[in-house]
């Protein structure tokens, strides 16, 4: 045997990325690991599957176009899908301006300090809040303090705080994979910090604060436990007229057919098809989003 | 000219930037402003140690003993489900799959992680609650087990993405050394790797118990709703954040069980804000340690 051949035997040199033994409790492990992935995937599957076969059945043209007839127990659930669009429209155009502007501070501005670090450690514990506190929140601002009591506008702001988060870390990192030599050539032709901010910063980092914006949208459309008291009826005559009316949402629909009202199995199966209109609208959204981050982070790093 | 007008944009942009911050403020103030009234009606030691919330009867008691233990019973079940399933499967993405099954596995997780708790709620009631109750023949679906199953897996994702960011961050050159000295795959992973990667794992951990300790629409719909110092986990509980939810629509304005509602509110909010502060100091000593800057 040659000197090089006794050495391969003795050191795994061939094999960096795949020794060649395997142990037992190295199958055993990874067999391990792989159960976990595999339960993740199982509940998921389960999840989709019992809402969507128990859920078609109740969904019909009548089911998102009529309003709720016989005490919630037949028509469609229009008004709701209504409500769900308007307060998630409303939050999300409060919360993209001042979203956007305080990434393009944190990164264009004031990339490193005090006041970053301070607005870091802000964002980061306003993004741990419980949904149920921003409820608390925007019941004793915008419900009481305010005065727009329980309506779509209170509903909106409280949904947008709690959004704020999500489209300041996505816009955060979209104008970071921005290069540097972009901005240092637009400042060497002339251009104003501003000048290149608005013409060559933020049209680069646009695709990226639409993902973030679509992220949110997932995230604000789902939420139920901040328009508890600040929003939701569970029943409101025809469509929402106003800003300032009350409206049904689809989540909050849900809980209200589960734990209100006197016919539960009729009411069970209309909560079923509300589950799965709001489940296709949330998962498709954020497939969406999803998609285009994948495709971006290629682009960049090809 | 030019520059006041840069420096009055850079001023505005500031002035939008700390208003984000103002919320997180305001919410700290409603929730002190709001909530310390209680104590005029009950003392503090009282409601952080009181056995009984009776918070509509004549008279009220508001010990918030029970709500407090039943967050945490909950969260301590739902870690016994999500640190396996979240971390298992971040390790088994960063070290088993390949970039192929990688790439539709990663978002399956955040599919998982965006569905809304509302959706959980509703499919622990209809599913998950009558199916456990069949296998282990409970009195009741609808108690802390149901809720901790369905916590954990709606944290999972979180503590997956979190700890496979963490894992990544492990340099090469470790697992490269490991190998040198002729150790496997296995042995790699669970002597160098995650012992490097183990503070990145831990706040991945808080910060999935953040999220289920907060999580309020599924515990308010399966966790069975009884405001009872739980001693085992088929009993029906009454965590803080479906106490909140539930019982806020009927206290009167200005009653003490609103402010007591406030109270158990900020005492929710301090929790969680400890979690996080506590991964984030964590994770910077972490990246330190790693050699990684910020």
């Amino acid at each position: 045997m040659t000197a090089a051949g006794a050495a391969g035997a003795v050191l795994p040199v061939r094999a960096l990325g795949r020794p060649k033994r395997r142990s037992l409790a190295q199958k055993l492990g990874f067999a391990v690991l792989g159960a976990c992935m595999a339960a993740n995937i199982l509940f998921l599957g389960a999840i989709l599957f019992f809402i969507a076969s128990r859920g078609l059945g109740a969904i019909s043209w009548a089911f998102l176009t009529q309003v709720p007839r016989d005490s919630m127990t037949a028509g469609g659930v229009a008004p709701a899908i209504a409500g769900t669009l308007y307060l998630t429209l409303g939050a999300v155009l409060f919360a993209l301006p001042l979203g956007v502007a305080c990434a393009v501070y944190l990164t264009e501005y004031s990339p490193k300090g005090w006041s970053s670090a301070l607005l870091r450690v802000g964002v980061n514990n306003l993004a741990g809040v419980p949904s149920v506190v921003f409820g608390l929140f925007g019941l004793t601002v915008f419900v009481k303090y305010f005065g727009f009591g329980v309506s779509i506008v209170s509903g909106s702001l409280t949904l947008g705080i709690l959004a704020l988060p999500v489209i300041i870390s996505a816009s955060q990192e979209a104008l970071t994979a921005v290069p540097q030599s972009v901005r240092e050539a637009s400042l060497a032709l002339g251009a104003t910090q501003w000048g290149t901010i608005r013409r060559v910063v933020l049209p680069a980092a646009l695709p990226g604060i639409l993902t973030g914006v679509i992220l949110s949208v997932g995230r604000v459309a789902g939420e139920t436990a901040p328009i508890l008291f600040t929003a939701a009826a569970f029943y409101v005559r025809g469509f929402p007229h106003s800003p300032m009316s009350e409206v049904m949402a689809l989540p909050y629909h849900i809980y209200a057919l589960m734990t209100e009202g006197t016919h539960p199995e009729m009411q069970t199966r209309i909560a079923y098809g509300c589950s799965l209109l709001l489940l296709a609208l949330v998962l498709s959204v954020s497939l969406i989003a999803i998609l285009i981050r994948q495709r971006q982070r290629k682009v960049y790093h090809a | 000219m030019k520059n006041r007008r840069e420096r009055l944009i850079k001023y505005l942009f500031a002035a939008l930037a700390f208003s984000s911050l103002a919320f997180l403020a305001g919410i700290v103030l409603v929730l002190f402003l709001e909530g310390l009234p209680v104590f005029r009606t009950v003392s503090p030691w009282a409601f952080l140690t009181g056995r009984n919330w009776y918070p509509t009867a004549s008279p009220p008691e508001f010990g918030a003993l029970p709500l407090v233990l039943g967050s945490l019973w909950v969260t301590a079940g739902a870690l016994l489900i999500c640190v396996p399933l979240g971390v298992g499967s971040a390790l088994y993405l960063h070290e088993l799959a390949g970039p192929r099954r990688r790439a539709v596995l990663k978002p399956v997780l955040e599919i998982l992680a965006s569905v809304p708790s509302i959706v959980y709620g509703f499919f622990g009631m209809v599913v998950l609650a009558p199916f456990l109750q069949n296998a282990f023949a409970l009195p009741i679906g609808l108690c802390s087990l149901t809720a901790s199953v369905i916590l954990g897996v709606m944290a999972s994702p979180t503590v997956a993405s979190i700890a496979e960011d963490a894992l990544g961050y492990v340099p090469r050159s470790f697992r490269e050394a490991s190998f040198a000295v002729g150790a496997d795959r296995w042995q790699t992973l669970t002597r160098v790797i995650m012992p490097a990667a183990g503070s990145g794992i831990s706040t991945a951990v808080i910060l999935g118990m953040s999220r289920a300790i907060g999580e309020t629409m599924t515990v308010l719909m399966v966790a069975g709703g009884s405001a009872m110092i739980p001693r085992s986990f088929f009993d029906p509980v009454r965590p803080m954040t479906a106490a909140i939810a539930a019982e806020m629509g009927e206290a009167p304005v200005g009653s003490s069980h609103y402010h007591a509602l406030f109270a158990v509110a900020l005492l929710l909010f301090l929790i969680t804000f400890l979690f996080n502060i506590a991964a984030e100091l964590v994770s910077r000593r972490y990246r330190l340690r790693l050699g990684l800057s910020r």
